[in-house]
């Protein structure tokens, strides 16, 4: 088993009686040489894991932040690659948090499955999200991902159906990520009371931890879905806070450090 | 044909096995197409395959469809044997499907119909639709004021502005012309907004996608729907000529009247079926919106096809003069019959295509879309080196007025 495993970190969470908070950041974003920095102070602040989001150049599941995210990141040219090295550079200090990347198949596909398989393997990667990549059409791609001990993680959406429920319960690797609300990411608020009977539902199908993503804005909000779930992930809020103070790098991690810790005090008390 | 034989001929939608039963469960056609998008999205394309699936077999909707193809669209639309164009050019005998003589000005509307069909049995109150030139929400727009269902319309801003008389007349359709500033605000950065849209509002909206492109089962779906221009094609042309053409010629930029034009054809070993894509300002360019000639296999709104992507896998703006065909993908089915061997593609470049817009209001007083005009430079070209004893049809897929202020631009010439 390897130190930065997913498997790993939910075990520990769960002897520790804790709630998961996963942090979504896009690699390159404002700029490539923040973005190690930045994952190792968002680990020290409570994330529990980092999702580094692979910038794109049609983010189609977006929301107006991380669409503004990914073009930052895309004018400096922030490639595939470039998040894999970053990766390798964030684990020479960082031997066991997991860092999951998280985005679009046509770079990944561009690069090759077994390369990505590969080099990701060797940069450290921990798991994947690939938002447009149902496993209806992930066969090939999550052997190979199986075979290099990624996990490469699967979605449900409050629209799936039980049957097909099970299905992707079956074929999630590490946890199952539940899309809380039918939009992209950063939209409206949750309805708390839905998504605790949704993964009431999702619960008798899979042993998987389930955490919960989009429509989570602050500490109340991630305080409410954490009883529900075993984890929550935190990425439009956090962008946002990026965005507003792009221009000053050392404002900017303060902001996001004090806005994590938060969260991980609001999840943990 | 007269409108009572095409109605009759169309009492079951895109039936054509000969050549091969695709797409497949999965929606493929070999490596291509299939399903790749958000989980939220999965289920709502699940719902619409097996509507339409069972809708195409409904006697009350295939007849619906073909009343409204009929009396509402105008169809069929003629087959024009273009006699001075022929004789000028000194080859085959070249014929041309008149698209551009439909209710809206293109063949856009085929698919609208059906899909708007589909959304009314289906039960959904609100369409929305992506466009580019205007020409697809133009279509869109007008079938939601016939169904009487609510409509928006996403377009880049680039777009927009370069189109301001089709933004127009979408509002005047009641339509909600949203702009996109995101991206190359062009037409990709519309359908993913559109795509966005869907997602929030799956439960009560039909997303009506243009062209042969998008997630299974639009492809298929778009595909039938176009299929009338192929069917109707093959026969009026053995009703004016007898037998069938030596070649078909059509516009690619997502391909669907190319694919409507193709389909009925796919199993006639001995007709050419030829699209012609925009090469820009020329294939080595870079400039260019030529995915099936220089592109490479990506996954790219929905399906997996050709398109235009750099070695990161970034999609890379595209250039033509026709902004219908200014798109960096490709319907997954083309791709599938590029590399099959089934059909032929090459380009066209805006310098060509603008002769040929020329050359057809001078040699048959028919103004021809500038999309539309690729299609007719190649087939121009092909039918010279033809002999005088075959026959070639290319697909006149729009009519032109929409591209009057970009021609007069570059002719200098100020019409505001």
């Amino acid at each position: 088993m390897k130190t930065h495993s997913l498997s790993q970190t939910f075990s520990t969470l769960a002897r520790q009686d804790k709630k998961a908070l996963l942090v979504y950041i896009v690699a390159g974003d404002p700029t490539p040489s923040l973005t190690v920095p930045l994952m190792h102070r968002l680990v020290a602040a409570g994330a529990d894991a980092i999702e580094l989001g692979l910038p794109f150049s049609d983010p189609e599941a977006e929301g107006p932040v991380i669409q503004l995210a990914h073009e930052r990141a895309l004018a400096h040219k922030t490639s595939l690659r470039d998040c894999l090295q970053m990766t390798a550079s964030f684990r020479q200090d960082d031997p066991v948090t997991p860092v999951i990347l998280m985005g679009y198949l046509n770079p990944i596909e561009t690069l090759g499955y077994v390369a990505f398989g590969e080099q990701g393997a060797e940069a450290g990667v921990s798991g994947t999200i690939i938002v447009n990549l149902p496993p209806e059409e992930a066969g090939d791609l999550g052997q190979i991902l199986e075979a290099h001990g990624i996990d490469n993680i699967c979605l449900l959406a409050p629209t799936t159906g039980d049957e097909r429920a099970k299905y992707i319960c079956r074929a999630s690797r590490g946890f199952v990520y539940y899309v809380s609300l039918t939009g992209t990411t950063g939209a409206a608020t949750l309805d708390i009371d839905a998504v605790a009977a949704q993964l009431a539902r999702f619960r008798t199908l899979s042993d998987l931890p389930m955490l919960v993503g989009f429509g989570i804005k602050d500490a109340t909000s991630a305080r409410a879905v954490s009883q529900v779930a075993d984890g929550v992930i935190v990425g439009s809020a956090i962008v946002s806070l990026m965005a507003e103070h792009a221009a000053d790098p050392a404002l900017l991690i303060d902001r996001v450090v004090d806005f994590v810790s938060r969260l991980r005090n609001a999840i943990d008390r | 044909m007269s409108r009572s034989e095409a109605k009759s001929s169309r009492d079951a939608i895109g039936q054509n096995e000969s050549l091969y039963a695709l797409p497949d469960d999965r929606g493929h056609f070999g490596q291509f197409g299939g399903k790749f998008v958000a989980e939220t999205l999965m289920t709502a394309l699940a719902e619409l395959e097996s509507e339409y699936r069972r809708l195409k077999e409904d006697k009350s909707f295939t007849a619906e469809l073909a009343r409204d193809l009929a009396d509402y669209v105008g169809r069929a639309s003629p087959l024009y044997f273009a006699e001075r164009l022929s004789r000028e050019t000194g080859g085959a005998a070249i014929y041309l499907k008149r698209e551009d003589l439909n209710h809206t000005g293109a063949h856009k509307i085929n698919n609208c119909i059906g899909q708007a069909l589909l959304a009314k049995y289906m039960g959904k109150p609100r369409i929305i639709a992506e466009t580019g030139a205007g020409q697809h929400g133009v279509a869109a727009a007008t079938v939601a004021a016939r169904f009487g269902l609510e409509c928006r319309v996403y377009m880049g801003s680039e777009d927009i502005r370069r189109q301001s008389l089709n933004v127009y007349r979408m509002k005047l359709l009641g339509a909600e012309v949203v702009p996109v500033t995101s991206g190359s605000k062009t037409l990709k950065d519309a359908l993913n907004e559109a795509m966005r849209d869907w997602v929030t509002h799956v439960d009560r909206t039909h997303y009506i996608i243009g062209s042969v492109a998008g997630p299974h089962p639009y492809p298929m779906l778009v595909r039938d729907f176009q299929s009338v221009i192929g069917e109707e094609t093959r026969q009026q042309f053995q009703d004016m000529h007898g037998g069938l053409p030596d070649a078909l010629v059509a516009c690619v930029g997502g391909g669907s009247n190319a694919m409507g034009m193709f389909y009925p054809f796919l199993g006639e070993r001995s007709v050419r079926l030829i699209g012609v894509e925009a090469a820009g300002r020329g294939l080595d360019s870079g400039e260019h919106a030529a995915p099936l000639g220089r592109g490479r296999v990506g996954v790219l709104h929905g399906n997996r096809t050709y398109v235009m992507g750099d070695e990161d896998g970034q999609i890379i703006p595209t250039h033509s003069i026709s902004a219908g065909l200014d798109y960096p993908g490709v319907g997954p089915e083309h791709a599938y019959l590029k590399d099959l061997g089934r059909a032929e593609y090459v380009a066209v470049d805006d310098a060509q295509a603008l002769a040929a817009f020329r050359r057809l209001n001078l040699l048959e007083g028919i103004l021809p879309a500038l999309e539309s005009a690729h299609a007719l430079a190649y087939g121009m070209q092909l039918a010279a080196e033809m002999e005088r004893t075959q026959t070639l049809v290319i697909n006149l897929s729009g009519r032109g007025d929409k591209d009057i202020a970009i021609i007069a631009e570059i002719d200098g010439i100020s019409i505001d």
